[in-house]
């Protein structure tokens, strides 16, 4: 992008995220005629499914595969919508009155909006094993961004590990763009197979199905594929070295390693809604916060709607959908008499409905277990930022610690700049586990703005506003 | 099911809990009635500020008592509640300013009071090298500090319980009837009996004066706090300012609390508090004056506590005007933190003795009695 | 750990990275060009000084925190890499003194 973007003081609709979601509900929203931004923190359009999907080094269309190549229709049909798309933008607070403070260029910007859609999709769920702040231990979806964006291969002695689709998406672009993989430790446990069995009917009506087979098929013939993989550890002294693993009850082998590539799934991406103090609750087969929200999307803060995995996991296509369906929601709030431009809102629930299908099958054959999300060894750390152990957490909730927020003032666990990204599920479900209380009751911890650590000198430098906020309440 | 104390306290902050502590270490047997948790709200996300430093005249007594429990709070706790004592400062930003501030440190003297000590340039400077060079001198009072608040408040609710006291957590109190000598305390759980109530409920506590028929002008505040990312160690004390609103203070690790009494929006019914980013804008501006170093220093959250606020500023603290075995303990507007265990044991004396040795007149609620038209 | 597709594009530019001129391929961010480069150790932690990397390369993690142009604790996966751009590697608390 050329020069610094241009912000009006106030728009119909603000999106914020550039992935599948947004990019629809962008798409939606301008052509209804409302006055649409999408603001987008990436460097460029596509979120992480669609990553880089209009830059990407990446000539060979197979090796990222059709699903990837995919996104350009939604690019195609935001460009012609006449949304503005601001890249490079972080969102970090927004108000109930829909104000919405953005840093672009190292300068906030004050954007009124109308309506809200945040569509900020996943993050992956955090993999707290021993050893995995080391150097050389990434995320999946990591090394993919590295593919997608810059043409970047894994290379030498290779391990992925892990459970969930995107393992094996992965693992088939590795093995096509002549990457190495020395082996895949899948930690999916057995009995997930047997549980899931009883899901499988919808999942054969799901757009998923086909595919997903065909790629299992794929990798299995490339690599070595170890099933069952019970422990796993990371270990090395200033970097990766080696990985030691087990499967069932037997005893650890351990494997060489210059890169190990951690996957259990991916769960919503909660900071910005819970930072305004929109209702979340737990659900209990993703292990996730999930907002609470009609079927349009809307949330419990009036005028802010939620679509996308952000609302709960359920893929790049239901994205899009949801994004459409949001988008609808804002129409008839905001400009009722363009709906006619619209499809009707039946078609829409339809094509969200045939995108969900089969869903269940996959949550319930990858849900995560216990032991790789719940940390046994008490030395493992949980807080990467603060360095905060499974162990220490324990000590805490002996003595008294009931939720995530008590940590924070007695280990600072989760008060580092990643704000409780990669160790707030683990300190929800292990002290919800010490407690023997469900996650629900445990909570969260309190998130408020900003979502993102931002300079000093940028707050210093923001503009007013003009919405002053009424500080006292009779009490 | 119903149970008997000998006192009920409304309210775990770090006021209802030290009050609990010290009733039970006079052998007395209280309940203290939590809506939420212990620490929740003001007493548990405050700035930890342990300050004598300029206070209202009519609290320096009770500050200064405050302040000898505060130097063997572990004696009293067993728990250094992250006391540390590096002194606090306020600044002067202009000559005007610090003119004023002689003469409060003189009329402090005259009334027997030595803990402010006015300083010069080149002292403020020792003490604050980070300072700007433009600020004439200060005000400092070296035994002041600041602790950790959340952990202060549960080393106060953790030592009662020991001795004896019990916090009923997670219930509310919906209304009181007389029953005969006693007060019968309903709640959202179970119901309460004692002939004494302590109403210690912060934000809240102008809803309780209400079911006394006492209404306070109270008001609900929410105090915002910003917090950088670990910086190099450059300041000791505390730092606060009083033209400007600001308190500054680095932790042992390395991070920056800001604060200093900006408002954002409390939302007593649901515990959500919402930031105003322009008032956090002037608290940031106020820092860029202030501290050069401070320019490239990362914020990486923000927060708001709820609190009340008395048009006075100053506490709400003695017996009820209307209700007999009824005691306020509230409307510390934002500088309750550093009372808590001097207030605590006063209150204590109050209850069991029926007076206390240092003045609380200036504190009572009939000051407010025609404040409100009762209905 | 890891190398580049041959298909992809030749065009460089030119970043320091600790004070060192280093070549980088034009389009990649921060994060993905010291990765390339084989910067190690990326990061020191605040808390304990350990080594530290990229983990999530999408903006979740903050592993990647480097000071560009003299601003501390960027997030180097969001940041495009630009001619001349001045990267400094962050170890300890080290952002105060910049």
């Amino acid at each position: 992008m050329n020069g610094a973007p241009v912000f009006e003081n106030t728009y119909d609709v603000a999106v914020v995220g550039a992935g599948p979601a947004g990019l629809a509900a962008g798409a939606t929203a301008a052509k209804a005629g409302l006055t649409t931004i999408v603001l987008d923190e990436n460097p460029a359009p596509g979120g992480q499914i669609y990553r880089a999907i209009t830059t990407t080094p990446v000539r060979r269309e197979e090796i990222l595969g059709e699903d990837y190549w995919d996104g350009q229709k939604l690019i195609q049909e935001f460009q012609s919508s006449g949304a503005q798309l601001v890249s490079g933008a972080t969102v970090w607070s927004i108000s109930r009155a829909l104000e919405i403070n953005v840093s672009q260029g190292g300068q906030t910007h004050l954007i009124n909006a109308r309506w809200i859609i945040l569509a900020t999709g996943a993050q992956e769920r955090p993999f707290p094993i021993p050893g995995w702040t080391l150097p050389g231990v990434m995320t999946a979806g990591g090394a993919q961004t590295l593919l997608k964006a810059s043409g970047l291969v894994p290379s030498g002695r290779v391990i992925l590990a892990g459970t969930g689709p995107l393992l094996w998406l992965l693992a088939a672009q590795i093995l096509r763009a002549g990457g190495d993989i020395t082996a895949i430790l899948d930690t999916t446990p057995l009995e997930n197979y047997v549980r899931a069995l009883r899901q499988l009917p919808g999942f054969l009506l799901s757009p998923y199905f086909a595919k997903g087979l065909r790629l299992l098929t794929e990798v299995r013939r490339k690599t070595r594929v170890i099933k069952g993989v019970t422990k796993l550890e990371a270990q090395g002294k200033d970097k990766l070295a080696e990985v030691l693993f087990a499967t069932g009850s037997q005893p650890a082998t351990r494997m060489a390693a210059d890169l190990l590539l951690l996957h259990q799934g991916v769960v919503p991406n909660v900071n910005l809604a819970m930072s305004i103090g929109i209702d979340h609750r737990w659900d209990e087969l993703q292990l996730c916060w999930v907002p609470v929200l009609d079927q349009y999307g809307n949330s419990s803060v009036p005028g802010i709607a939620i679509a996308g995995d952000g609302a709960g996991i359920s893929g790049a296509l239901a994205a899009a959908e949801r994004g459409r369906l949001a988008a609808y929601a804002a129409v008839k709030a905001l400009k009722p008499e363009a709906l006619s431009h619209l499809p009707a809102e039946q078609i829409l629930l339809q094509a969200l409905a045939k995108a969900q299908a089969g869903r269940a099958f996959l949550d319930t054959l990858y849900q995560p277990p216990k032991h790789f999300r719940i940390p046994e060894k008490n030395e493992t750390l949980v807080c990467r930022c603060e360095e905060v152990t499974a162990g220490q957490i324990r000590e805490m909730v002996a003595l008294g610690c009931e939720g995530p927020n008590q940590l924070k003032s007695f280990l600072r666990c989760g008060m580092g700049p990643c704000q409780g990204r990669l160790c707030g599920l683990t300190a929800t479900e292990m002290i919800a586990a010490e407690r023997n209380v469900s996650p629900q009751q445990v909570g969260y911890y309190r998130l408020r703005p900003p979502i993102k650590p931002i300079q000093l000198a940028e707050i210093a430098a923001m503009p007013q506003s003009e919405t002053a906020v009424k500080a006292v309440v009779r009490g | 099911m119903s149970h008997t104390a000998d006192v009920i306290v409304i309210g775990a902050g770090i006021h209802g809990c030290s009050t609990a502590l010290h009733l039970a270490m006079r052998g007395l047997k209280p309940v203290v009635i939590e809506k939420d948790h212990a620490g929740r709200h003001a007493s548990g996300v405050n700035a930890g500020g342990v300050r004598q430093l300029a206070r209202h005249f009519a609290e320096v007594p009770l500050s200064v008592a405050s302040m000898e429990l505060w130097e063997r709070i572990e004696d009293l706790v067993g728990d250094d509640c992250g006391f540390t004592s590096e002194g606090q400062v306020l600044v002067a930003e202009t000559e005007a300013e610090l003119e004023s501030f002689r003469a409060r440190v003189d009329e402090l003297r005259a009334m027997g009071f030595t803990h402010e000590e006015l300083i010069d340039r080149v002292e403020l400077k020792k003490l604050v090298p980070a300072v700007s060079d433009s600020c004439p001198g200060g005000v400092v009072s070296r035994r002041d500090g600041a602790a950790n608040p959340f952990r202060a408040t549960q080393a106060f609710r953790r030592k009662a319980i020991q001795l004896g006291a019990k916090v009923v957590e997670g219930v509310s109190v919906t209304g009181f009837t007389r029953q005969g000598a006693a007060w019968r305390v309903s709640t959202t759980a179970d119901t309460f009996e004692a002939p004494v109530i302590v109403n210690a409920a912060g934000a809240w506590a102008g809803r309780i004066a209400a079911m006394f028929g006492e209404p306070v002008p109270l008001e609900v505040i929410a105090p915002m706090l910003m917090i950088t990312s670990r910086m190099p160690h450059f300041i000791r004390p505390v730092v606060i300012l009083r033209g400007r609103k600001l308190s500054f203070k680095q932790f042992n690790n390395g991070t920056v609390l800001i604060g200093g009494g900006h408002l954002g929006r409390a939302y007593p019914d649901t515990n959500y508090t919402e930031l105003d980013w322009t008032k956090l804008r002037e608290s940031a501006r106020t820092v860029w004056d202030l501290f050069p170093i401070m320019r490239q220093a990362t914020i990486v959250r923000a927060w708001a506590g709820i609190e009340a606020r008395m048009p006075d500023d100053i506490p709400v603290i003695g017996p009820s005007s209307t209700a007999e075995g009824v005691y306020h303990q509230f409307g510390f507007s934002a500088h309750g933190f550093q009372l808590g265990p001097g207030v605590g044991a006063l209150m204590a004396e109050l209850i069991t003795t029926g007076s206390t040795n240092l003045p609380i007149a200036p504190f009572s609620i009939a000051r407010f009695s025609n404040a409100i038209p009762k209905h | 750990m890891f190398r580049r597709l041959p298909e992809t594009s030749a065009a460089t530019v030119t970043v320091s990275i600790d004070g060192a001129d280093v070549q980088v391929r034009a389009g990649d961010t921060v994060a993905a060009a010291l990765l390339a480069a084989g910067v190690h150790p990326y990061r020191a932690s605040t808390v304990s000084g350990a080594p530290r990397a990229p983990y999530c390369m999408m903006g979740v993690c903050f592993e990647c925190l480097v000071t560009v142009d003299g601003v501390g604790n960027r997030q180097g996966c969001l940041i495009p890499v630009r001619e001349g751009m001045r990267i400094e590697t962050q170890h300890g608390k080290r952002e105060a003194h910049r």
